[in-house]
């Protein structure tokens, strides 16, 4: 059961990731990457990460998403035209980045070997009392300046979008 | 076999990760290059996630929902650099933005 469900939102998520790459209209690729972080809400569910699945689902598939959708939407985005990035970027960049994949697989093959399965239960210590105990006790620091930098993002958006810098 | 290897969580980190740097290099639209940002960050989240379980803590779900938080700030001050640019230049194409090379 657990490597169903794994297989089926895995290819989930790689096929909308790659039609987030693909897609020519901004808002074709905004979907597919509401389909990628709702299925690795799921994923986050098999490992046994309540609290960051509901946290996936609410900030990024609601919050980030509705926004980018939003910008897309008042600047009336059309279809890129079809011509792509320079030759050079895409002559370079598709070796490198397979190159890049190949190593990293490799990587995690040779380092992890396949010891530790993931069953869904097997780990019950991401529930939110057990986030939030961390989050206020451990990383209390950390949980503060986070405010800060919220405070700085919004002033910073607010200056950014006024109506005309005199 | 019940249960799922780690390392096939982790694969799929790199494969999304890789995409998302498909989409940073190739793309030209100044939004599907941000979205790609998004999408390489929901796969080192992934990352966070599986080594929080296999290590048995709690720790790598706090890192993970700091990237969220630090991913919403990203959003919201990056799109509205996308708005004063397209504003200033009316274009959407990061090849057409190059007024600080000339």
């Amino acid at each position: 059961m657990d490597v169903i469900l794994f297989l089926i939102f895995a290819i989930i998520a790689v096929v909308c990731g790659i039609n987030v790459v693909v897609q020519t209209h901004p808002i074709s690729s905004a979907l597919s990457l509401i389909g990628v972080m709702g299925s690795l809400a799921v994923l986050y569910l098999l490992l046994g990460a309540e609290f960051i699945a509901m946290a996936q689902i609410i900030v990024y598939a609601g919050a980030i998403m509705v926004l980018f959708i939003f910008v897309i939407m008042l600047l009336n985005a059309g279809a890129e035209a079809k011509r792509g990035r320079s030759l050079m970027a895409q002559l370079l960049g598709m070796p490198l980045l397979v190159a890049f994949l190949a190593l990293v697989s490799y990587f995690i093959q040779r380092l992890y070997p396949s010891t530790t399965l993931v069953q869904f239960g097997a780990f019950k210590g991401g529930t939110a009392q057990n986030v939030g105990r961390a989050l206020f006790t451990q990383y209390l620091l950390p949980f503060e300046v986070t405010s800060v930098l919220i405070l700085i993002a919004i002033l910073g958006a607010i200056v950014l979008a006024r109506k005309e810098l005199e | 076999m019940n249960g799922v290897p780690l390392t096939w969580y982790l694969i799929l980190s790199a494969v999304l990760f890789s995409l998302g740097i498909a989409g940073f290099l190739f793309r030209k639209n100044i939004i599907t290059v941000f979205m790609s940002i998004e999408l390489m960050l929901n796969a080192v989240n992934l990352t966070f996630v599986a080594f929080s379980f296999q290590l048995k803590q709690v720790n790598g779900h706090l890192f993970a929902f700091f990237v969220m938080v630090v991913a919403a700030a990203e959003a919201a001050v990056g799109l509205a650099i996308i708005l004063t640019v397209f504003k200033n230049l009316s274009t959407l194409n990061i090849d057409e933005v190059n007024s600080m090379k000339n």
